[in-house]
């Protein structure tokens, strides 16, 4: 090991330390005087925060700082601020009914920007981001409301879910027809021929005398809810077979499958998860959207 | 390598194996009725397959006496290639993982291939994995360099290496099989940490051990900032992972914290692991290999002084920024945030001190792929440094926090800071390791630099777009004061930046596979060149002991 000798390097003119290690030397050069400054100030701008913030705990509590700044009182008095700003409309929301905020086009403005997050936050997971539904789930632009398409019905859909585990829940059940044997497979098929000819008068590929068949097999077992006519009934959830739009599915395949198992769709209820003033913001966002059209 | 090992040590490594494997043993019963039986069988396995490994060369000649005037590399040069495994399987992971989320059908369905399984194995991929392996194999060679001294042993320095990669190999397994504890960067279960715990300080131990047989009075730079990152990760990983199993026979803990104080510990952990691991081990690695490479001296020893106290210093207080505006009480946030602030001058002095040393270098700079890497390693850490202190600021993380902006800063540092080094240290020691006069091919390592550079910087920018759209778009209010964009308004508007991410991540992939290539066929390369001038350690004084100079 040689002597520590403190050589000058030619190209900064600084010497070095005079260690090495392994060929490996190091300058003696001193801090630049800005590496000082912006240390020095960092600190006294730390120290001025210190005084003014919330920052060194003592024991049992901390230092208060002189601003008195505490960000829990901070949050509090924005979300007061905020829904104070809110409430010029929110409250015409709460208390008028749906009729007179829908004829006011300054309300209904708000609506539709407000329940285009609300919608797409709480309902499109299941609904779509267009609330256009997908398989199992309905298509809510289409006008054909399974449980009612008044305002006051959508709300309450919207409050009450559908099969939920709410004690007022809505409740219904297509029953399957065809794995618990209430009809034997050849009257399913013509059932099934029947209810695909309501939604698609003269189809080619239909035999009439299965059609015919069904419809008797369809006035036996299914009016109850359908109804004669088998337009459906929003009391029960029964949907109408006659139009064209379908939850599960219009092809033959999909009614068969219907029938054969039945249905048993769930929606959530969202009267702890919402606050009523959300919930007829949705309504009217819905009915809004439907009268926008599909 | 076996045959390196004397008889005594051959005897010693089996007897290792043969604790391990009996501990493996134990667990594939004891926990038989749970997954963590999976991982005793595991352990059981690997410990079996060493002891046959040792016991087929048991009776190889013993290596001669001379060995002791080198210096002991074969774990560095084991280290470098398990290193280089890893980065090409884990960056294959986190591109997959970036993709899903481009594309989220792509789980395919099963339970282990989903994000939340996967994403893990990516983390503790690159940073345990490739980072920890990269820093066990450069520390070796660099505290033997710098300390003029051979390892005390030859066993020990294996034990670390592969109990370590061990360590790594269930932790990632778990992961596929659900086994966490659900603490980012800290996710393997009990009996996992324990097991580290014994490595790392083993680890611990024989840097202490190395160091105290140097023939160097004074203690190199880079030996303080790796001995700062083995001491203080023992320290977070102990405290982090205080946890009680619910039984011994069970994967499954609960942490000794709950709540915020259970935050406020994961945080400091996780802040001081990117602090002492990702940073202090690295600047280790980049105080020896960039003056080394550049063949010039440190530019200020007064600096590394500053900035090596400023960053151990001020490090320890930053964690509680990652957990503004939470139920932390505010005064814990302050601090965090102002030791933050005061943290970016010291960062940028070791910053700035490594890249004045290029001053007079600055041809090499331009001609060597090799160099290049670690110069843009300084300056990508100088930006991700300034980017912490500046997010660490109340009002900036407000906006930040939660969004892809936090994900482009941490990818700034791991690929433009972290990966970078590496890459860079790892090509300067694999021609030094294996005594070859170069890399196989100089212009593969041109290629790599490039994708790399491209990749990381088509990442950070679509990272940083993401998070801030991401950002505004929830704190955009409607004139009449209610939120105007849903969650998945957000996402919509950030998919074309998922994409380019996912592309930016799949050029800093094809680059490690070009790294691993061009290592690996180095490595097979013939003909060895004469090692180079001086690099034995000091041989033993004839009589007297070393005195430190001042």
């Amino acid at each position: 090991m040689s002597v520590e000798q403190p050589e000058r390097d030619s190209l900064t003119g600084y010497l070095t330390t005079g260690h090495e290690w392994n060929g490996l030397k190091e300058l003696n050069s001193p801090v630049p005087r800005a590496v000082y400054f912006f240390l020095i100030l960092s600190f006294l701008f730390s120290v001025g925060y210190w005084v003014l913030m919330p920052a060194w705990p003592l024991g049992v509590s901390y230092t208060k700082g002189l601003l008195g700044i505490d960000q829990r009182n901070v949050v509090t008095a924005s979300l007061q601020e905020a829904a104070l700003e809110r409430s010029v409309w929110t409250k015409k929301i709460e208390t008028e009914d749906f009729a007179a905020i829908q004829s006011d086009p300054r309300l209904m403005a708000i609506v539709r920007e407000t329940g285009g997050a609300l919608f797409g936050d709480n309902c499109a997971v299941c609904h779509g981001v267009n609330a256009k539904g997908g398989p199992g789930f309905p298509n809510l632009t289409t006008g054909s409301w399974l449980w009612g398409g008044k305002p006051e019905d959508v709300f309450n859909t919207i409050r009450l879910g559908i099969n939920w585990t709410n004690p007022d829940t809505r409740v219904s059940q297509m029953p399957a027809f065809g794995r618990d044997q209430m009809l034997p497979r050849a009257d399913i098929l013509k059932v099934v021929s029947y209810v695909y000819s309501l939604s698609h008068p003269g189809a080619k590929e239909l035999d009439p005398a299965k059609v015919d068949a069904g419809k008797a097999l369809f006035a036996a077992n299914c009016v109850t809810c359908h109804g004669e006519n088998a337009k459906g009934n929003p009391e029960l959830g029964a949907p109408d077979l006659t139009d064209g739009f379908w939850i599960y599915g219009g092809s033959l395949e999909n009614i068969d499958t219907s029938v054969w198992g039945g249905r048993q769709g769930h929606m959530p209820s969202w009267e702890n998860r919402l606050s009523n003033l959300d919930r007829k913001i949705l309504t009217l966002y819905l009915l809004d959207k439907r009268k926008a059209g599909p | 390598m076996i045959a390196q090992l004397t008889l005594i040590e051959r005897q010693r490594a089996i007897a290792i194996c043969i604790a391990v494997a009996v501990g493996g043993a134990l667990i594939m019963l004891g926990g038989r009725d749970d997954v963590m039986g999976i991982h005793g069988a595991l352990i059981f396995v690997a410990g079996m397959l060493m002891i046959f490994r040792i016991g087929m060369s048991y009776y190889a000649p013993e290596p001669s006496e001379d060995r002791l005037t080198r210096y002991y590399d074969d774990p560095s040069r084991a280290g470098i290639v398990l290193a280089m495994i890893w980065v090409v399987f884990a960056l294959a992971v986190g591109d997959w993982v970036a993709w899903q989320l481009v594309e989220p059908n792509l789980t395919f369905g099963p339970a282990w291939s989903s994000f939340g399984r996967l994403r893990p194995v990516h983390t503790t991929g690159v940073i345990f994995g490739f980072g920890g392996n990269a820093l066990i194999a450069t520390s070796f060679y660099v505290v033997q360099r710098t300390s003029r001294a051979r390892l005390p042993d030859q066993v020990t320095p294996w034990f670390v290496l592969l109990g370590y990669n061990l360590f790594c190999l269930l932790a990632v397994t778990g992961y596929l099989m659900g086994i966490t504890q659900s603490k980012e960067y800290a996710e393997p279960e009990w009996y996992v940490d324990l097991w580290l715990v014994v490595v790392w300080v083993i680890y611990f131990v024989l840097y202490l051990r190395t160091l105290a047989r140097r023939k160097e009075p004074h203690i190199y730079v880079s030996n303080w900032y790796y001995m700062a990152f083995i001491l203080v990760v023992a320290i977070l990983h102990i405290v982090n992972n205080l946890a009680v199993p619910i039984s011994l026979t069970s994967a499954k803990s609960y942490s000794a914290f709950a709540g915020v104080q259970d935050a406020m510990t994961e945080w400091w952990y996780g802040h001081n692991a990117v602090a002492f691991f990702l940073t202090a081990g690295f600047l280790g690695m980049m105080y020896y290999y960039l003056p080394i490479r550049a063949g010039r001296p440190i530019y200020s020893y007064r600096m590394s002084i500053i900035s090596f106290w400023g960053i151990t210093f001020f490090y320890m207080w930053a964690g509680s920024h990652h957990l503004h505006y939470t139920a932390l009480p505010q005064w814990v946030q302050t601090l965090g945030m102002t030791f933050s602030l005061m943290l970016l001058i010291p960062s940028w002095g070791s910053a700035g001190n490594l890249l004045l040393t290029l001053n007079g270098a600055w041809d090499k700079v331009r001609d060597d792929a090799t160099l290049r890497f670690m110069m843009v390693a300084a300056v990508f850490y100088g930006l991700t440094t300034f980017e912490g202190s500046f997010m660490a600021i109340r009002s900036v993380n407000s906006l930040s926090h939660y969004t892809d902006w936090t994900v482009g800063h941490v990818h700034a540092g791991a690929l433009g800071w972290v990966a970078m080094i590496t890459f860079g240290a790892i090509y300067a020691s694999v021609p030094w390791l294996w005594k070859r006069e170069q890399m196989y091919s100089p212009r593969l390592v041109e290629v790599h630099f490039w994708l790399a550079l491209s990749g990381t910087v088509i990442y950070v920018f679509s990272m940083w777009n993401s998070g801030i759209v991401q950002g505004l778009m929830w704190r955009t209010y409607n004139e009449g004061g209610t939120l105007a964009f849903s969650f998945i308004d957000t996402l919509v508007a950030m998919h074309p930046y998922y994409i380019a991410r996912a592309v930016g991540g799949l050029f800093f992939l094809i680059g490690g596979c070009v790294g691993a290539y061009n290592v690996w066929m180095t490595i097979l390369q013939p003909g060895a060149a004469a090692s180079q001038a001086g690099d034995v350690p000091q041989p033993p004084p004839a009589s007297g002991v070393l005195q430190p100079a001042e």
